[in-house]
Formats: C-alpha cells, sequence, structure tokens
C-alpha cells in the first residue's frame, strides 16, 4: 500500500515552503519542520516534505532512493522521473552524483539550474564550516555531517560559473538548510 | 478566522502555487535576475498589483500578519481592497502596524520603520526590466543582463547630467544588486533606494503583467548608480511634516486650496499616526 502524502496538503506545503524559502534567503540557518508525515524509507522527514511541496507534473525528478520512494512520490507529485543531466529537481539518499553534470542553466536562464537535495546525517549551525554571502549578515556557521569529502571544493569549482550554477538543500531528519549558488563555502 | 471555503487557501490552486514557488526559491538564489513565471489572471486588473498578490497568495499562511501599504498609505482604496481579499480567501489577520506585520506588500514605498529578519516585504511591480526605455527587445535586454553589459543605462545617467545637471530620475532609480545584476527596484522614490541595502528582511518582487519575479535576499548589497564626481543624492522635500514634525520622512506635497495653499505630510500613514499619538501621549503626562 502506498504511504499518505501531507495530513493537511495545503497548509503543510505552505509551512514547508515558508522553512524553505527562509532556508534559501539565510543559507546556513537551520530550519525545523513540525508537520506530520511518514514517508516511506529512505526518505527523511524534511526531503519527502521538500519534494511535495515542491515537485509535480510540470519538474522532472531523479532520486536514488528506490522503487518505494519512488512510487510514493510519483503517485502523490505527479512528476515524471529524469536522468541526472535533465532533472530539474534531485534527491540524493547515497552519494550525491558530480555537481558538474547537473543543469546549471545558461547565462540568459540561469534559473534553469537544478536544485539537488541531499539527504546528510546531521545539521548543526554554530561549528563547521563558514558561509558568507547574500543572506547573511556576517557569517553563519554550519556542520553537516554525511556528505563525502571534497563536496566544498567541488561546490566552489562551480562558483566561476555564476549566474550558471546549481542550489542545494540539505535535509537530515526533520531539519533542513539551504545553499544557494551564491553562497561561499569555507572550512574550518 | 477561517478563509471562505468557496475558495482554495489564498485564492491560488495549488499547481499555481508550486509554480511560483519554485520561482521564488530560483529568484532568491540569484538575486536580481528576474525570472518568467506563468503569471495567472487575478480578480483585479493589471496595474493593480497582480504580480505582488500572486508573490503574497504564495507564500502566505495562517499565523502571518498582513499589513498592504499603497504609496506609503493603508488606507487607499488599492491598499484596502487587497488586505480584504487575502482576509477573505485566506483568514489571515492583518494589521497597519509596520512592527506588528509579517508580510507587508507595497506599491511604491518601503515603510519608514526598519524592518526586521521575521518580515518579507512583497513589491508590486508595474516594469520589471530596467532597460525597458533604452531598449525595447526582450530578448536583447536577457543577453545585455546576461553579460552585465549597463553601459547603455550608465549612458543615460551621463545625458541626464549633462543636460539637467543631475539625474532625472526621482523615483524608480536602477540599482546594482550584489555588483552583478542591475534592477529596477519598481517605481519607490530614489529617497527609498538606501533601505534597500542589507535590509534584514526579504524582498520579493512581483510582476503581474509582465511575468517576472525578482527577489533582494537579506543583507544584499544594493547600490544605487552614480558616478564618483555626482554622487547619488536622494530627494527629500525640504520641510517637516505638518502634522508629525518629522524632518527624516517621505513627504507627499498636498495642495489644500486653490490660492496656491499646500502642505507636506508623511507619506508613510502609520509611521506619521504612530509619532502623532506618541507625542499627544507626552503632550498628556506633561499637563
Amino acid at each position: 500500500m502506498i504511504r499518505p502524502a501531507f495530513v493537511e496538503p495545503v497548509l503543510d506545503a505552505q509551512d514547508c515552503f515558508r522553512a524553505v524559502l527562509e532556508a534559501m534567503s539565510r543559507p546556513g540557518r537551520v530550519q525545523r519542520l513540525t508537520m506530520a508525515l511518514d514517508a516511506p524509507a529512505p526518505l527523511a522527514p524534511a526531503s519527502a516534505a521538500v519534494l511535495l511541496t515542491l515537485v509535480d507534473a510540470e519538474a522532472p525528478l531523479w532520486l536514488d532512493a528506490g522503487e518505494e520512494a519512488e512510487g510514493w512520490i510519483r503517485f502523490h507529485a505527479g512528476c515524471p522521473l529524469a536522468v541526472q543531466a535533465e532533472a530539474s529537481f534531485l534527491l540524493a539518499t547515497g552519494t550525491p552524483p558530480a555537481l558538474a553534470d547537473l543543469r546549471q542553466g545558461s547565462d540568459e536562464t540561469p534559473q534553469d539550474g537544478a536544485t539537488l537535495i541531499i539527504q546528510v546525517e546531521s545539521l548543526e549551525e554554530g561549528a563547521g564550516w563558514h558561509l558568507t554571502g547574500p543572506g547573511i549578515e556576517k557569517e553563519h556557521r554550519l556542520n553537516v555531517t554525511g556528505l563525502p569529502p571534497g563536496f566544498a571544493s567541488e561546490r566552489s569549482r562551480l562558483a566561476k560559473n555564476y549566474p550558471r550554477g546549481v542550489d542545494i538543500i540539505l535535509c537530515a531528519g526533520d531539519r533542513l538548510a539551504a545553499l544557494p549558488r551564491t553562497t561561499r563555502i569555507e572550512e574550518g | 478566522m477561517s478563509h471562505d471555503p468557496g475558495y482554495n487557501f489564498a485564492y491560488l490552486d495549488e499547481n499555481t502555487k508550486r509554480m511560483i514557488r519554485r520561482t521564488l526559491l530560483k529568484a532568491v538564489a540569484i538575486p536580481g535576475h528576474q525570472v518568467p513565471f506563468g503569471a495567472r489572471e487575478m480578480p483585479l486588473p493589471y496595474g493593480w498589483g497582480t504580480g505582488g498578490i500572486q508573490v503574497t497568495a504564495a507564500i502566505l499562511g495562517p499565523r502571518d500578519v498582513l499589513k498592504v501599504i499603497d504609496q506609503g498609505a493603508d488606507d487607499t482604496t488599492n491598499a484596502v481592497s487587497i488586505r480584504r481579499f487575502f482576509n477573505r480567501v485566506a483568514g489571515v489577520a492583518t494589521t497597519t502596524r509596520t512592527p506588528e506585520a509579517t508580510v507587508i506588500q507595497t506599491r511604491h514605498r518601503i515603510p519608514e520603520a526598519t524592518l526586521t529578519e521575521q518580515q518579507i516585504l512583497v513589491y508590486q511591480v508595474p516594469m520589471p526590466e530596467p532597460l525597458f526605455r533604452l531598449e525595447p527587445r526582450l530578448t536583447e535586454t536577457r543577453r545585455m543582463h546576461a553579460l552585465a553589459d549597463y553601459g547603455l543605462m550608465h549612458v543615460k545617467l551621463y545625458e541626464d547630467i549633462a543636460r539637467h545637471g543631475h539625474v532625472a530620475s526621482a523615483y524608480n532609480y536602477p540599482v546594482m544588486v550584489q555588483e552583478r545584476y542591475l534592477m529596477s527596484p519598481s517605481p519607490i522614490p530614489a529617497f527609498d533606494n538606501p533601505k534597500m541595502h542589507r535590509m534584514p528582511a526579504l524582498q520579493l518582487f512581483g510582476a503581474g503583467r509582465e511575468k517576472k519575479i525578482y527577489a533582494v535576499p537579506p543583507y544584499t548589497a544594493v547600490r544605487s548608480l552614480d558616478f564618483e564626481d555626482h554622487p547619488f543624492r536622494p530627494h527629500r522635500a525640504d520641510a517637516p511634516c505638518t502634522l508629525c514634525g518629522s524632518r527624516t520622512s517621505y513627504l507627499d506635497e498636498v495642495v489644500t486650496d486653490d490660492r496656491g495653499g499646500r502642505m507636506f505630510v508623511c507619506s508613510d500613514t502609520d509611521y506619521c499616526e504612530d509619532r502623532q499619538s506618541t507625542q499627544a501621549a507626552r503632550g498628556e503626562q506633561a499637563a
């Protein structure tokens, strides 16, 4: 049987969207979702909620979460599945795909760059990376566990292509944070 | 308070909201870049804030407190209608007090009170393309934005200075966002431009007829274009407000009779009323 989606589809989607908007506007600040959501494994509540909030028939999705999760999101969101290079949304529960292989948009249409949702082990403010850029007053700190080593430097190699690029949403349990393409990461 | 059950929450259907939400996230990720979106017909004409209303409808939730201003005023037709619209279709609380609002939809002003991190400012934008009067072909302006080729705008400002001695734009004064994108601040007075620079609140812009959304994230650099020898100078009428005496707020000139009588009053009605009531309270204490 297919598991249910949001209990309150309209209000829960709004609640989740505001958390994502807040996360994208203030990179590195961790948002917590409060709605009840019983998503199939291996989807964390936050990544499942972000998918339900943002993808639909107009947003081709790639995910590596297995058959049950795939069937669940296709049933509830009606989204087409796509290969990595063509997806506008991607969800990685395992090793994330190489950023340079994803849609980057063009200089005239940078908004066509993909949104990559990565499920990680934990997200904590106040330690780890030093983040600067739009949305950040001086510096935000974000500690992420569960990313492959070298992820930050792989991402920073794409920075020279701005405004082309990929925006990233990190999800752990019911928490999420975002790294829009404008955010600079210094490891420390 | 609950919303009118004849409508989906906040009027728009869920597919439209998702489309606008995806657009908003990309707009925030690329500060100042205009992202096209599928603007819907709204139950009011173009030019009355259809873009702003769609952005507000896509972000609004039941816990929000909405304030709507039109040229700084809470009590004009446009502001009252939009406030009542969202009160009916979303059942949200509304306010005229700037510090109490979580979402402020505005037409052509930024409130005088400093906005906070807990607030979102939604602008109604008639013409999102800052280069529109200089280059009418959108295919060309898109390329100019891609190349960050804004020489045309500098020439326009230079010609203003050569002809008039100063830049002849008192409103809709072009800005550079994060030193990358040239952006129209919507027709706010140039006086308000400095408030956009590193504002703690998120700023979202919606243009319904032109079908574009753009954004300025919090604490983002917004610079009004100028020249070293002709620095940007925001204009303010040289008078205190007749009602509250403010010497720092943006003023409207009001003609009071047909013999040349006039007065200057704050354009931000909430700011002005707040100052008047504080002064009245102080007067009572003193008496």
